[in-house]
């Protein structure tokens, strides 16, 4: 059996959860198995997980659920994993994910892979799956080797698949500890797609020549149903909040679309962005070595053309 | 207070990665190592900060051969008190984990720090393994970490924000950017560090259940496509029939 821990945020499943059911319920078939669904704490809808292939959805409702807590969540992810006879647990490489891979793995004994981006190849009785190395300047495959596989899935690798139908949720009776740290706060932007899930991210950089500048990037990314990032020096210089921040020490992401503007391409921002599926660069410098990273480039002054860009996608989305 | 940081050999960032021809191993030649960045800017200085306020020390533990030890001198010319190598060649992440863990166990650290990633093998299993072997609380990706008795706040990076978290006790934080701001070891640092405690141990019989087996690099681009600048109809166009991203 396959179990996939559903995250919910505030209640609500996102993508990255709907992308680790189907990754379960491809896994699943591969080796001729069900794939189960476990949720914890207030959820909302889960039944709709069915569709992305959960034969089963279980939820464990507790108020020490209803915040994260890696060492609660992971007790009680270990217990159903146990009760249910779980071969391989997939979780999303979110930070709720990664934290809770390494200790599902210390728990219970297992060979464990971070940020997977391959359904397990499991030719000739082995279990391989690829992941990102070298802040995605290379891919490796790992074999795992021992009965129980932990994963999390690296997001935006695996469409959501819709195929199945809603299913009832199950309550499942586990023990859940108190947990030892106490979520004071948290403070989420709302409205806007975080950087690591969204399929569109529109990036600027230091030719932009100050933070007073931005609102050409802000108002490309509004027309696309973008999420804006930026390289470091803006990070760093405050002109833009460090969330922001993609490369080598900042976020990694792999969105559908990345659009460069006035950023130059060093090693350590590719890093962080060279997985996206197609990249669109627009430098003044015809010798910038993003071009040599980039599918589609524009050589010219971003003042000119970005306004251009946001003008024409107007038109195109107004059909 | 009594802290230990973690910390790893990388390859320096700015480093073009390749592998040997049968993709099995990664390819030192002409590489240069570094101390992870997590772990040196963000995680060490940090303990630093702390200990330089309340008084403590602070250990450097690394898995790893002789080939660490230069890394790890680092450390203690930017002010660790004492190191121990924990003598392995480490292939999988739970292996580390277990060995650091052996090593704290009965130690009794206020706080375990790694950095929240490596930048080779970009886990960012191993804080979570070591707090789950000690049965302690974790605290990953924390961008923000003060003390005030035996209390913690911290900020920690989630998607699309940060949450604000407290743990009482010990704990295992895995430290991300804006922790701490890098330093750079002077030379009395340096000379220091030459007579700082630095310990060699055997590691303790693990098995490894997840291992690379085969590297490869991504395809070369084909090339890119250029636009002209007064034709963003013609861009939109490509990225909408071409490319289908739009
Ligand atoms: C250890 C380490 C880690 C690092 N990690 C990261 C990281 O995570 N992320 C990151 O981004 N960087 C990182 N860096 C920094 C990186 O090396 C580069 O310095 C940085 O990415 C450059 O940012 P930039 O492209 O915005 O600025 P610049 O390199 O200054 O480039 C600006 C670009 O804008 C173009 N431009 C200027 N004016 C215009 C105009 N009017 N119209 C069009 N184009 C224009 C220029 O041609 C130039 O190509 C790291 C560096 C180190 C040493």
């Amino acid at each position: 059996m396959i179990l996939v821990f559903a995250e919910a945020v505030n209640g609500q499943f996102k993508k990255t959860a709907f992308e680790a059911v189907t990754y379960g319920n491809k896994t699943a078939q591969l080796l001729g198995n069900q794939c189960v669904v476990l949720t914890l704490g207030k959820v909302n809808n889960a039944g709709q997980l069915g569709e992305y292939g959960a034969s089963k959805v279980y939820n464990v409702s507790d108020a020490n659920l209803d915040s994260f807590d890696s060492q609660v969540y992971a007790s009680v992810i270990a217990q159903a994993a146990e009760k249910l006879g779980a071969k391989v647990i997939v979780l999303a490489h979110t930070s709720t994910g990664k934290s809770l891979l390494g200790r599902l793995a210390a728990r219970l004994n297992a060979g464990s892979v971070a940020g997977v981006k391959s359904l397990p190849d499991i030719a000739g009785g082995s279990f391989k799956v690829t992941k990102g190395v070298y802040s995605g300047k290379a891919t490796a495959e790992y074999e795992i080797s021992s009965d129980l596989k932990i994963l999390s899935l690296s997001g935006n690798e695996i469409r959501p698949a819709k195929g199945g139908g809603e299913v009832a949720m199950e309550e499942l009776h586990l023990t859940v500890p108190s947990p030892k740290t106490r979520v004071l706060q948290v403070k989420r932007q709302e409205g806007i797609v975080p950087l690591p899930e969204a399929d569109v991210v529109v990036s600027a950089g230091r030719g932009m020549k100050g933070p007073e500048h931005w609102g050409i990037v802000e108002e490309l990314a509004k027309v696309m149903g973008a999420t804006t990032a930026c390289s470091r020096p803006v990070a760093d210089a405050d002109w833009r909040p460090h969330h922001e921040h993609v490369g080598q020490t900042g976020l990694a992401i792999r969105p559908n679309l990345y659009v460069a503007i006035g950023i130059s391409g060093a090693i350590q921002h590719l890093a962080g962005v060279n997985q996206s599926k197609v990249i669109v660069v627009i430098n003044k410098d015809p010798e910038a070595p993003f071009f040599k990273a980039a599918d589609y480039g524009v050589v010219g002054d971003l003042f000119e053309v970005v306004p251009k860009l946001t003008a024409a996608m107007k038109k195109f989305k107004a059909g | 207070m009594k802290l230990l940081v973690c910390v790893s050999k990388t390859p320096d960032t700015t480093s073009k990665i390749s592998f040997t021809p049968d993709g099995s191993k990664f390819n030192d030649v002409g590489i240069t190592f570094i101390m992870n960045p997590y772990d040196e800017w963000y995680a060490l200085v940090r303990a630093l900060e702390l200990t330089e306020k309340s008084g403590g020390t602070v250990t450097l533990v690394n898995v790893g051969g002789p080939d660490n030890d230069q890394t790890i001198r680092k450390g203690l010319a930017i002010g660790a008190s004492d190191a121990v190598r924990i003598d392995a060649e480490p292939k999988s992440a739970l292996f580390i984990a277990k060995q650091i863990a052996e090593h704290a166990r009965g130690q009794y650290y206020d706080i375990i720090f790694c950095g929240k990633e490596s930048i080779d093998f970009n886990g960012s299993e191993v804080g979570a393994m070591v707090a789950e072997f000690l049965d302690l609380p974790f605290a990953s990706y924390a961008s923000k970490l003060d003390v005030s008795g035996s209390t913690a706040t911290l900020e920690r990076e989630i998607e699309g924000g940060v949450e604000i978290v407290e743990v009482a006790g010990p704990f295992v934080v895995s430290a991300a950017k804006g922790m701490a701001e890098q330093r750079i070891p002077n030379m009395m640092g340096i000379m220091k560090a030459k007579s700082k405690p630095f310990a060699v141990v055997p590691p303790v019989a693990f098995p490894d259940y997840a291992v690379p087996v085969k590297y490869t690099l991504p395809k070369e681009k084909t090339g890119v496509k250029l636009v002209p600048a007064d034709d963003m109809d013609e861009l939109v166009r490509l990225l909408h029939e071409e490319a289908k991203v739009i």
